[in-house]
């Protein structure tokens, strides 16, 4: 009768403690693990980023302006945006569920309208690609639209900073 | 006893008389104003010059459809509104401005469309919600105006109905708004002194026309903006993130930088443009160059503020 009250808090004590590890453990064991897939897409962005660094010098007019050097950054263009990606956004790697990332879970919601800013990312590619050794004006023209391909993914997708 | 509640009741209606009239008297002065009704008279609008204005005034990053495609220079001009703005005092919906006349403004007159750009008064004599930036378009030119009327007269016609504002109380009490413009609403620039031609139309274009500050200038408890804080940055209201501060303290890009990002959207790192900002550079890629160039200049010409005040 006596021991009563001190065993019980004792026990719920106990009971609470083995929840809240049963609780906490699974949670962080499941927890995947993305941190390959968001550095792989980042690095495609820099790959990106790269290039059209190439050519966005010469638009500006911080470098002179090269038509084999610029036809070769596009034509890298071109080809970065064909790579199939598709293994580097698992569902779950967006920046609600994980760190690391401004990747909206919407991107998740509409692939159907992801892969179709993709297309036209590929297209504004090939128009650069097309443009780009045929003199500044030209490389200048199709600098826009390229960079209007990029920012339709990341006016959907990416989360302000 | 009887005479000192008459006495009583008497002083109460005085009392309360005098609040009416006081209420009534700041009713009176907030009451939404309006230009002379010759305030437009023989200024000829120009609707070719008016899509130039058209372009950086953004009308069409909150007045087009909320599904327009990306891009698609003909979804940009069918200006049917519904797009939402959450703000902390509610969400507003952008209303249809094409130029239908059930749906949207095709019954207005340029005098009509002058007073809701610069007072925030409908044609009908209400306040407008200052989610429409009529604390900046009040320093467009009635030249602009003109041209601008012009050419949205020349639109398509939509008959989507504008939707209402999801506005709380007493938030959704209009005639408080006449208040807020008593404190807030005054024509004038923030970057005062000399300025080459070519900041003073980047100026111009970034607190007349482009509003910049309307996002990226913070707010106080009111929503007025900060003005001594111009630019400096501030939360982006119901998201994560903030509009950057881009004063010459936080934004040390070159004039090229500047143009290059404003014609394709792509920084110094060539990242390129996101959020709201993707369709601001759609917007600002249409003006002519020396416009970019302008508003580059004058970006260059504010005062640098390191931190927000918060």
């Amino acid at each position: 009768m006596r021991s009563r009250p001190t065993i019980r808090p004792t026990i719920g004590a106990a009971i609470l403690a083995a929840a809240t590890a049963t609780l906490a453990l699974p949670l962080s064991a499941q927890e995947p693990d993305f941190k390959p897939q968001i550095t792989a897409r980042k690095a495609l962005m820099q790959l990106y980023a790269f290039n059209i660094g190439q050519l966005g010098a010469m638009a500006k007019g911080s470098a002179p302006y090269d038509a084999a050097a610029a036809a070769t950054a596009a034509n890298n263009l071109a080809t970065l945006a064909r790579l199939d990606d598709s293994a580097m956004w698992p569902a779950g790697s967006d920046n609600f569920s994980t760190e690391g990332t401004r990747a909206m879970p919407e991107l998740w919601d509409d692939m159907a309208d992801v892969q179709q800013k993709g297309a036209a990312l590929a297209e504004a590619a090939d128009a650069m690609a097309a443009a780009a050794g045929n003199g500044l004006d030209a490389l200048r023209a199709a600098m826009g639209p390229l960079g209007g391909a990029c920012s339709a993914c990341h006016k959907a997708y990416r989360e302000p900073r | 006893m009887l005479r000192r509640l008459r006495r009583g009741a008497a002083l109460g209606a005085a009392l309360l008389a005098g609040l009416a009239g006081l209420a009534a008297l700041a009713l009176l002065l907030t009451r939404p104003e309006r230009a002379p009704a010759d305030a437009m008279a023989g200024i000829e609008g120009d609707a070719r010059r008016g899509a130039r204005i058209f372009d950086a005034a953004g009308c069409a990053g909150c007045h087009m459809a909320p599904d327009a495609p990306d891009g698609d220079p003909e979804a940009r001009l069918r200006l049917s509104g519904g797009q939402a703005f959450p703000s902390p005092f509610g969400t507003f919906r952008a209303p249809n401005i094409s130029p239908d006349p059930e749906a949207g403004i095709g019954r207005w007159s340029a005098l009509d469309l002058y007073n809701a750009l610069h007072f925030g008064t409908s044609p009908e004599g209400r306040h407008y919600y200052p989610a429409f930036p009529y604390t900046s378009y009040v320093n467009a030119s009635r030249q602009d105006v003109a041209d601008l009327y012009a050419y949205l007269m020349t639109l398509p016609r939509d008959a989507t109905p504008s939707q209402k504002h999801e506005v709380a109380f007493p938030f959704n009490i209009r005639a408080g708004l006449g208040l807020w413009k008593a404190l807030f609403l005054r024509p004038g620039w923030v970057v005062k002194g000399p300025l080459s031609a070519e900041q003073a139309r980047g100026r111009y274009l970034a607190e007349a026309l482009g509003h910049c500050g309307e996002c990226h200038t913070p707010r106080n408890a009111l929503g007025g903006l900060r003005r001594n804080a111009w630019l400096a940055g501030a939360p982006i209201p119901g998201g994560r993130g903030r509009f950057p501060n881009i004063t010459p303290a936080r934004l040390d890009w070159s004039q090229a930088d500047l143009i290059e990002y404003f014609t394709s959207g792509f920084t110094p790192e060539y990242d390129s443009a996101g959020g709201h900002m993707a369709v601001v550079v759609q917007n600002l890629a249409l003006l002519p160059r020396e416009d970019r160039a302008a508003l580059a200049a004058y970006l260059q010409a504010v005062a640098p503020v390191p931190e927000a005040p918060s």
